[in-house]
């Protein structure tokens, strides 16, 4: 930080007067006991869990290693993990690809469309995974879908072209889904790339290809290898793909399998948290090598403190060939999926365009859903539950990172380790932890909306965290010195000076926590009862009772209000927000 | 005005025993003074000035400003930064975003505790920024400023509150260089007028000599000698002053003897044998380093001895035409000699050329001497 290399270098001495009773004291223990029980509590009941024996009234549980016996001595296990791996590594592999292209066509060449392109980049992150999937069901299904039906109709013949029902049609879902993360964070690391780096193997006479092999991949190399277990996790905790594409076609992986286990008759808890302890032994080594790559990635990037003018290669002709691959692109990510579920949420009964299903266009299916029973009240959940929890969310990591970037307390990495323990929770493994964590304690939490508030605080913990130690590290420490050395006391420097500051960071998160809540159904799938459905479980209820035009009608009106919110919120953000200097 | 006795500072670090930043650092600044601590990265001068502006927890030694003490381990006394009404300008300037310029200055007379009438606020705040010519972007956004004018705006946030102290951490150092020289007058000139005790960090030794009136060149967590500009440049007392401001020609050597009328010392080295000056205690058969400025080496193309002046002979090996000067580089024997001549000499290289050299410039540093100067 200090570029001219002063005495800052040093670490700051111990400046925190230990003052008793001072209430910021209180704040920080309340804050830090929160976090300790959100995040530890569950996680130790899912272990002592899958230890156990199902009790019944006649039986009661007893300590047992049966669960891992019957999860690892048959052969299906063996099959579940290599699904797994096969469906998580192809993902990754095909959203990598997809990011990774276009991240370089925007980073470092002169494609048209590009501006076009990163407003067009958020735009699926708003749209909820289990809509994506449905959506291309609509698309590629062997009986009907529409691309099977166009190229049957086109060549004349009946044969199925694609079925999204088999490993590579969920990959492809998958993979087109984690694209835009992909993107995002291969963007990120073009950027950090100085180019001065590639320049200088020019002059040294290498040639394109020779730049390229040994000193641009090279240097991507830790970024390509980190963003690969991100996505790698990511696909492997992924619900949405492989309950609704690989389940009726029998294809499981571990998250299917672990829903499978609760909802068979009689439920078999104990086994789904054997499962789900593989799991989170997968994903806590998934992101332990992603952290270690990107520790040992820190010697690569060449921080120079000087602001570098990325430079982009002219493609010529070939610059059609990038912005054709962008509209593609966009097609397949955005503009298709929410064209199929525009045009079903527009007929009385699900059927494929034709001139006749044409003239059926109605808007019945809106006024359906509008009066569906349970749509009222999941909306509802919904509102309460996202805002809610986006508020607490970031107020809460706002005072962790606080302790944890700004205080000399020891120890207080252990709490930035804490907060972010729910990063490696896949969030089925999550609402099974939290299930059981408050069957067993009881105190009526299960059952009611509560449990759902605690799980989406918990399992977003770690973005509040990302989101506010960035906006935190970012704001010089001198700032709120200064305002110490013209005689503010901690109270006014920090309502003046520090939260004016940190406005930005803090809306970004609350937004996109807004947005990720009212996405979340892998959790509420284990938590929700009657009563307390948000919209994620009302449409896989539609989903699962056949209602294919109702589910888009919701699907239709769902996206274009998370639409509409993020649009308003940045320009709220923006008119009254501080601006980014 | 300012005392500072015995400062220590420490930071806890993650293996081992804690790291000492300041150690035993203790200076005097009195009133209406501009004091710098000079050092390079590291050497603890950053510390110092933020353990006297309470931004930073001593664990041992005293501060006091004016009689009263801010910072004293003895005693327990530690005000807190925002009681000790110092003014202070910190290297990123810290010039807080979401402000006006005017809100940027007016903060500290907002905050504090007798409160000022809105009236007194607009007079005092408009005072300063013509002061330091900022009134007329007084409604500006402070992010539109450019970077002197962020610096000067700086400048006016510490002076508004009338400090009794103003603590400057390399404010110019941000700077390009043609800005840097007229913020150098600019702060000089407030500093005299206002007669403000001003502690200012820099790593700069150029910036230093030119404002200070004394200098604490610090090494290591300590100071090691403390001294008005000129007596720092002219009689270094250890090697590492003498190398660290300005450029110098170190010369091995060994003492020979007192010379009893003038009192110089006779030191034997490869160069032949010199006169030198020293305020430093010397012994007979001492090693001893010489050190002599570029621009003390006095370049002849003949012999022409002057009384009691030291004359060696060399050849020219290299020399470089700077514009206003011409670097010469003097082989003798096997020592490198470098010196800085008028551009009229133009000897060229291969060429015998005599060196005439001032004892009184020519300095011997013992090499045994302790690593510091009582201060």
């Amino acid at each position: 930080m200090a570029s001219t290399g002063q005495a800052t270098d040093l670490p700051e001495a111990v400046q925190q007067p230990a003052i008793k009773a001072d209430p910021k004291w209180f704040v920080m223990g309340g804050v830090v006991s929160i976090v300790a029980w959100l995040a530890l509590i569950p996680l130790f009941f899912l272990i002592y869990q899958s230890f156990r024996t199902p009790g019944t009234a006649r039986k009661p549980a007893i300590w047992t290693l049966g669960n891992y016996f019957d999860a690892y001595s048959s052969s299906d296990t063996l099959v579940l993990f290599a699904n797994s791996v096969e469906f998580a590594a192809g993902t990754a592999v095909l959203a990598l690809v997809v990011g990774t292209a276009l991240a370089w066509m925007t980073e470092r060449t002169n494609t048209p469309l590009k501006p076009l392109f990163y407003a067009l980049s958020i735009i699926p992150l708003i749209i909820p995974g289990i809509l994506f999937v449905v959506s291309w069901i609509f698309l590629a299904s062997p009986k009907i879908g529409l691309i099977n039906l166009a190229l049957q109709k086109i060549l004349g013949t009946d044969k199925v072209y694609v079925d999204i029902y088999s490993m590579a049609g969920m990959i492809w879902v998958d993979g087109l889904h984690y694209a835009p993360i992909a993107f995002l964070l291969m963007t990120a690391a073009f950027r950090a790339m100085d180019p001065s780096l590639e320049e200088s193997a020019m002059m040294s006479g290498a040639s394109m290809w020779g730049i390229f092999r040994r000193i641009t991949l090279k240097l991507a190399f830790p970024a390509v290898a980190a963003s690969f277990l991100i996505l790698f996790v990511r696909s492997i905790e992924s619900f949405e793909v492989p309950a609704l594409l690989g389940l009726p076609v029998g294809i499981q992986v571990f998250t299917s399998a672990i829903y499978d286990a609760i909802h068979s008759y009689p439920s078999n808890i104990g086994l789904a948290a054997a499962y789900a302890i593989t799991l989170l032994v997968i994903t806590m080594g998934g992101i332990y090598f992603q952290s270690r790559i990107t520790a040992q990635g820190g010697k690569y990037s060449t921080v120079t403190g000087k602001g570098f003018r990325p430079r982009t290669i002219d493609l010529g002709r070939w610059k059609y060939l990038t912005a054709g691959i962008f509209v593609v692109y966009a097609l397949l990510v955005v503009v298709l999926p929410f064209i199929v579920l525009l045009w079903s949420s527009l007929q009385k009964y699900y059927s494929v365009p034709s001139w006749e299903a044409l003239q059926n266009v109605s808007l019945t299916a809106y006024k359906t859903v509008i009066n569906y029973p349970s749509v009222g009240t999941a909306v509802w959940n919904s509102f309460l539950l996202s805002v809610g929890t986006a508020t607490t969310v970031m107020l809460l990591t706002a005072v962790v990172c606080w302790i944890v970037l700004r205080t000399k307390i020891p120890g207080r990495w252990v709490l930035d380790q804490v907060a972010s323990v729910p990063l490696v929770l896949p969030g089925l493994v999550m609402g099974l932890a939290i299930m059981v964590c408050y069957l067993s304690i009881g105190g009526g939490i299960y059952g009611s909306i509560w449990i759902l508030f605690i799980a989406y605080v918990t399992r977003f913990l770690p973005y509040g965290m990302r989101y506010n130690t960035t906006s935190m590290v970012q704001l010089h420490k001198e700032l709120e010195e200064s305002a110490a050395m013209s005689g503010a006391s901690w109270f006014t420097a920090f309502r003046k000076v520090v939260l004016p500051l940190l406005k930005p960071g803090l809306l970004a998160g609350w937004i996109y926590i807004v947005i990720v809540s009212v996405r979340e159904l892998s959790s509420s799938i284990l938590l929700y009862s009657p009563g307390t459905e948000v919209v994620s479980i009302v449409i896989w209820e539609m989903w699962q009772n056949g209602q294919y035009v109702e589910l888009s009608a919701f699907g239709v009106m769902l996206i274009a209000t998370l639409f509409v919110f993020v649009m308003t919120a940045q320009w709220l953000g923006k008119r009254f927000g501080v601006k980014e200097s | 005005m300012l005392t500072v006795k015995g400062l220590n500072t420490e930071y806890p670090s993650l293996k081992g025993p804690p790291v000492k930043a300041a150690q035993d650092v203790a200076f005097e600044v009195p009133a209406g003074k501009f004091f710098t601590l000079l050092g390079p990265s590291g050497c603890g001068k950053t510390t110092t000035l933020r353990s006297i502006a309470g931004l930073e927890r001593p664990v041992g030694g005293e501060i006091s400003v004016n009689g009263r003490l801010v910072y004293s381990a003895e005693k327990k006394i530690f005000i807190p930064p925002n009681q000790r009404n110092f003014g202070m300008v910190f290297q990123s300037y810290a010039i807080w975003p979401h402000m006006t310029v005017f809100a940027n200055a007016a903060f500290p007379l907002e905050v504090r505790k007798t409160k000022l009438s809105k009236k007194e606020i607009r007079d005092k705040v408009m005072r300063v920024l013509s002061a330091v010519a900022l009134d007329q972007y007084a409604e500006r956004e402070a992010t539109r400023l450019s970077g002197g004018q962020q610096q000067r705006l700086a400048l006016a946030r510490a002076l508004v509150m009338e400090p009794e102290l103003l603590l400057l951490d390399e404010p110019l150092s941000n700077l390009d260089a043609k800005l840097r020289d007229r913020m150098r007058f600019e702060l000089k000139r407030i500093q005299r007028e206002l007669g403000l005790t001003t502690i200012y960090v820099t790593h700069d030794q150029g910036e230093a000599l030119a404002l200070s009136h004394e200098i604490a060149v610090m090494n290591e967590g300590r100071i090691v000698q403390v001294g008005a500009p000129r007596d720092i440049y002219d009689h270094p007392r250890t090697k590492f002053v003498a190398d660290f401001i300005g450029t110098t020609n170190f010369i091995d050597g060994v003492a020979l003897g007192q010379d009893s009328t003038s009192g110089r010392w006779n030191v034997r080295t490869p160069v032949g044998d010199l006169l030198v000056h020293t305020d430093q205690t010397l012994a007979a058969n001492m090693r001893v380093t010489v050190s002599i400025r570029p621009e003390d080496v006095e370049l002849l193309e003949e012999p022409a001895a002057a009384n009691g002046y030291n004359l060696v002979s060399g050849l020219v090996d290299q020399k470089v035409f700077l514009g206003d000067m011409v670097d010469f580089q003097v082989k003798v024997d096997d020592y490198i000699l470098l010196s800085r001549a008028h551009p009229s000499l133009r000897t060229p290289i291969g060429d015998r050329i005599y060196i005439r050299m001032n004892p009184e410039k020519c300095v011997a540093i013992p090499d045994t001497s302790p690593a510091r100067a009582a201060a």
